[in-house]
């Protein structure tokens, strides 16, 4: 079936690949003690960003990817694990990384609620219901009731933490690794997941639910705790966000933000897991660069106002379902082959997004 | 008399799988062609080929013209018409809004006034039902409904997918007579795919037997009925 | 009292529009069996070209006249360019589709015309008929179009031979085909419809609440709304909804929860009908396809 994580993962080569990958990544920050570069801790941000939002895409992927339900709201759980935190924080006095599970908890515990209603609808039906808590959340959050916890329209404040044991990192570069450490664990956890029995299930569920079913499997308990765990990946990367970003405000948390979530899961490979990493990359990508080809386009168009990102948004979601299905990993591993001509045992995947047919 | 559908060298595929490899056929002009075979010798697969409602391969020509790169509709409005396997009825639509439809593609509306009324002469009983939903008919009242349907299109061929499945001998009886009698007053010729071998004989006169999605004979239906081994080996009776 | 009729009044008002919209939606599910996450979007960004059109000195009903027929084509060439090659595709790929153009249609007004809110003028004066403020002539003219657009669409499809082919082209395809009808420009023509009628719910919602590129997005949710309710295959039920989710939300906003949860309380609805009547109130049942 179509990018079945337990071809790949069970694939040799692939732990080592992913071991170096992560080392990659944790050695990034010694950069900055190589090169003076004034900007260097800004990198670090963007970093930092990069991994939340490669968490939020892999909490996505996990319940669109791998279980075939159709989720456009996943901004409301990475609010809700952003908000958890920064009241713990604001209002508990909670040192920031004991939110972090705190928050995970919350979000299980919601994102299960939310998967109870969500059995019973399906492919456009849930897109439908996820969208409609997508729209709601930001007016929910500047409720006025809730308004002495949330802090309404203005949002709470936060401390940014500073390195522990006096670390002779910079604070950028210690919530680098902060992110680096809780993603990692994040794609450990959902690596082993998927390649276990439970794993098997959920793909079971995805590709045949009636099979599924009748093989003894309990569909509706797997599903909405799928939506559970899916819920309390993405809030604790909407955890890591408010630590990192020192603010939590209602309108951080709108549609949009679950649109780049599901553009880093196009972007990356609908069912991968490396994908969700690329997708993270790409979206920090987009938001940054989204002025200078806003001014580019002004100049080259003789546009009078800005291009949004929502427009290079819109267009490469476009763009990627007409000419790369499968997403960067799919196209990077078609390419391989075309290349090297390998025939791997997941060669002969469908790269089409096989998530939630409903015929 | 020449024929009006001919077929050379067709193939059809469903998804990966050959179903029907390299089949000649011809409808004369005005005559009954039946092709028979047992169950899953790719009879209505080729006759889905016929109209372009699969992958395919070969050439098809209606009339001289060659139809084989036309689309479904385009056929359908040169004068073929199908009536599917299973009935094809829109069960939400009235009967008479199934009849009407046919209004869609056809200019001349007097004529196809006539026709309706022509319609109800060959099927008294949808005239009875015309207000019904059409998804409320018996299976047999919805095999005349599909009849009459492609009867609206003025066709000059008709494609009759298995017209007595799942019918009250009765019923089937009373259909085969209207169909003979539309191919003798109305001069429309006929291809009919059916399981009922017999019947479909007795209404023939041209007949191709189907194995595994090829001919393996074909000739003038009196042949195949005075021929008791073939019947024996392919048809059964 | 009065405040209670004032509330039902002004209920009805809004109600017509997210009829108009959950039209536009009951339209394209009808003839594609998809949900146009777009639909919002699409009318805003409609509402836009009238707008333009009347900044160059267009007479209104010229401009209204022209959006609606500009919609149409619209319509009508994003379903044969950008969803017909998608035709077989799995649901995901339809919703990340409809997500892309929500997100163009609303970049390109912003690019267009910028993100300032703009003033948009009503056809239909202030006028107040009673005297203390309970109806006036505005209210009256959006319900009054909702209504004709209805009956417009219910003469198309019951006695029109083309509303036939449509209706036959949505319940059964490959026998539509066998009857000669052109199914995949029946879909496009839905498209082309859904555009128009949501162009016509965007020109009524501009002067209520000012023209800017997220006007549609609560009345988007407030327009799933009302098609449920109302069955969302059933035209005649999603404008009933319309009207019931309008009074409904505004009563339920001035007298329970406030006006600051009015969109918590659709997705409450939304959510609430797909479980519990997933038919609707009027609709038939959908049979779900194994």
């Amino acid at each position: 079936m179509a990018a079945d994580a337990t071809s790949w993962a069970t694939k040799s080569g692939f732990g080592k690949m992913a071991i170096l990958f992560w080392a990659i990544l944790a050695a990034l920050p010694l950069i900055g003690y190589v090169r003076d570069d004034p900007s260097f801790d800004y990198y670090m941000f963007m970093g930092q960003s990069m991994l939340i939002y490669g968490t939020a895409v892999l909490g996505l992927n996990l319940l669109i990817g791998f279980n075939g339900q159709i989720s456009l709201g996943h901004s409301a759980f990475f609010a809700v694990g952003a908000y958890t935190t920064a009241i713990l924080m604001n209002f508990a006095g909670m040192p920031y990384w004991a939110t972090i599970p705190i928050a995970a908890v919350v979000c299980f515990g919601a994102g299960f609620l939310f998967g109870l209603p969500a059995l019973k609808l399906e492919g456009h039906y849930l897109a439908l219901a996820t969208f409609t808590l997508a729209i709601a959340v930001p007016q929910l959050l500047k409720y006025k009731a809730i308004a002495g916890w949330t802090g309404g329209v203005g949002g709470l404040l936060l401390e940014k933490p500073d390195p522990p044991f006096n670390l002779p990192l910079s604070p950028d570069q210690y919530l680098y690794y902060l992110c680096l450490f809780v993603s990692m664990l994040m794609f450990w956890f959902v690596y082993n997941l998927l390649r276990g029995r439970s794993g098997r299930a959920m793909m079971a569920i995805r590709d045949h639910p009636m099979a599924a079913g009748t093989m003894g499997i309990d569909t509706a308990l797997y599903k909405t705790v799928t939506f559970g765990i899916s819920a309390a990946i993405t809030g604790v990367a909407g955890a890591l966000s408010a630590i990192t970003i020192a603010y939590v405000a209602p309108d951080s948390f709108t549609l949009q933000l679950a649109v780049s979530f599901l553009v880093g899961l196009v972007v990356g490979g609908i069912a991968s897991l490396p994908g969700c990493i690329l997708g993270g990359v790409f979206i920090v990508l987009v938001q940054n660069s989204a002025q200078s080809i806003s001014d580019w386009m002004k100049v080259s168009f003789s546009l009078r106002y800005d291009v949004p990102a929502w427009a290079i948004y819109g267009v490469l979601l476009l763009l990627l379902m007409y000419f790369l299905p499968s997403g960067l990993m799919g196209g990077l591993i078609a390419l391989k082959e075309r290349l090297f001509g390998a025939k791997g045992p997941d060669s002969t995947d469908d790269p089409a997004p096989q998530a939630s047919r409903n015929d | 008399m020449g024929a009006i559908l001919e077929a050379k060298g067709v193939s059809a595929w469903y998804g990966m799988i050959q179903a029907v490899t390299e089949v000649d056929l011809q409808v004369e002009q005005g005559g009954v062609t039946a092709l028979l075979g047992a169950n899953g010798a790719g009879k209505t697969t080729t006759l889905r080929a016929l109209c372009n409602m699969v992958r395919r391969s070969g050439t098809t020509t209606f009339d001289g013209v060659d139809i084989s790169r036309r689309s479904t509709e385009d056929i359908v409005r040169m004068g073929v018409a199908h009536v599917p396997e299973g009935r094809g009825t829109f069960v939400a639509l009235t009967v008479e809004e199934n009849l009407k439809l046919a209004f869609h593609t056809r200019r001349d509306r007097a004529a196809a006034m006539r026709d309706m009324d022509l319609v109800f002469d060959y099927f008294p009983r949808l005239k009875e039902r015309i207000r019904q939903q059409a998804g409320t008919l018996s299976g047999g009242e919805q095999q005349m409904l599909a009849i009459a349907r492609a009867l609206m299109l003025a066709p000059r061929l008709m494609l009759l997918d298995e017209p007595s499945f799942g019918l009250a001998p009765l019923i089937v009886q009373e259909i085969f007579r209207i169909l003979r009698q539309i191919n003798r007053d109305a001069k429309v010729s006929m291809l009919i795919v059916e399981q009922n071998a017999a019947l479909a004989l007795e209404l023939a006169d041209q007949v191709y037997l189907l194995e595994t999605g090829s001919v393996v004979t074909s000739g003038p239906s009196d042949m195949v009925r005075n021929d008791e081994a073939l019947r024996k080996a392919y048809l059964g009776y | 009292m009065e405040f209670f009729i004032q509330q039902v009044v002004a209920g009805l008002t809004s109600g017509a529009i997210y009829a108009c919209v959950a039209l536009g939606l009951v339209m394209i599910f009808v003839s594609t069996d998809h949900i146009n996450f777009a639909q919002g979007e699409m009318a805003m960004f409609a509402t836009y070209i009238a707008w333009a059109l009347i900044d160059a000195g267009v007479p209104y009903w010229i401009a209204f006249g022209s959006t609606i027929l500009i919609a149409f084509v619209g319509g009508l060439l994003i379903q044969r360019f950008i969803l017909k090659p998608l035709e077989n595709a799995p649901v995901l790929a339809l919703v990340v589709c409809f997500i892309a153009l929500l997100s163009i249609f609303n970049a390109m007004a912003g690019m267009i015309w910028s993100y300032t809110i703009k003033p948009f003028p009503s056809p239909f004066p202030a006028l107040d008929l009673t005297g203390h403020g309970l109806v006036n002539v505005r209210q009256l003219g959006v319900v009054g179009v909702t209504l004709i657009m209805l009956g417009i669409l219910t003469v198309f499809f019951r006695y029109t031979t083309l509303g036939l082919a449509m209706r036959a082209a949505a319940q059964n395809a490959s026998s539509a085909r066998l009857m000669g009808v052109r199914v995949s420009w029946m879909l496009a023509l839905g498209w082309g419809l859904a555009a128009a009628i949501g162009a016509t719910a965007g020109m009524l919602v501009a002067p209520l609440v000012f023209l800017d590129p997220n006007m549609m997005t609560g009345i988007l949710v407030y327009g799933f709304a009302a098609a449920l309710v109302g069955g969302i295959a059933n035209p005649a039920g999603a404008v009933l909804g319309g009207f019931i989710v309008g009074v409904l939300e505004n009563l339920v906003g001035s007298y329970v929860i406030g006006n600051e949860l009015k969109l918590t309380f659709a997705l409450a609805m939304v959510v609430g009908v797909l479980l519990f009547k997933p038919a609707g109130l009027f609709g038939r049942v959908i049979v779900k396809r194994v």
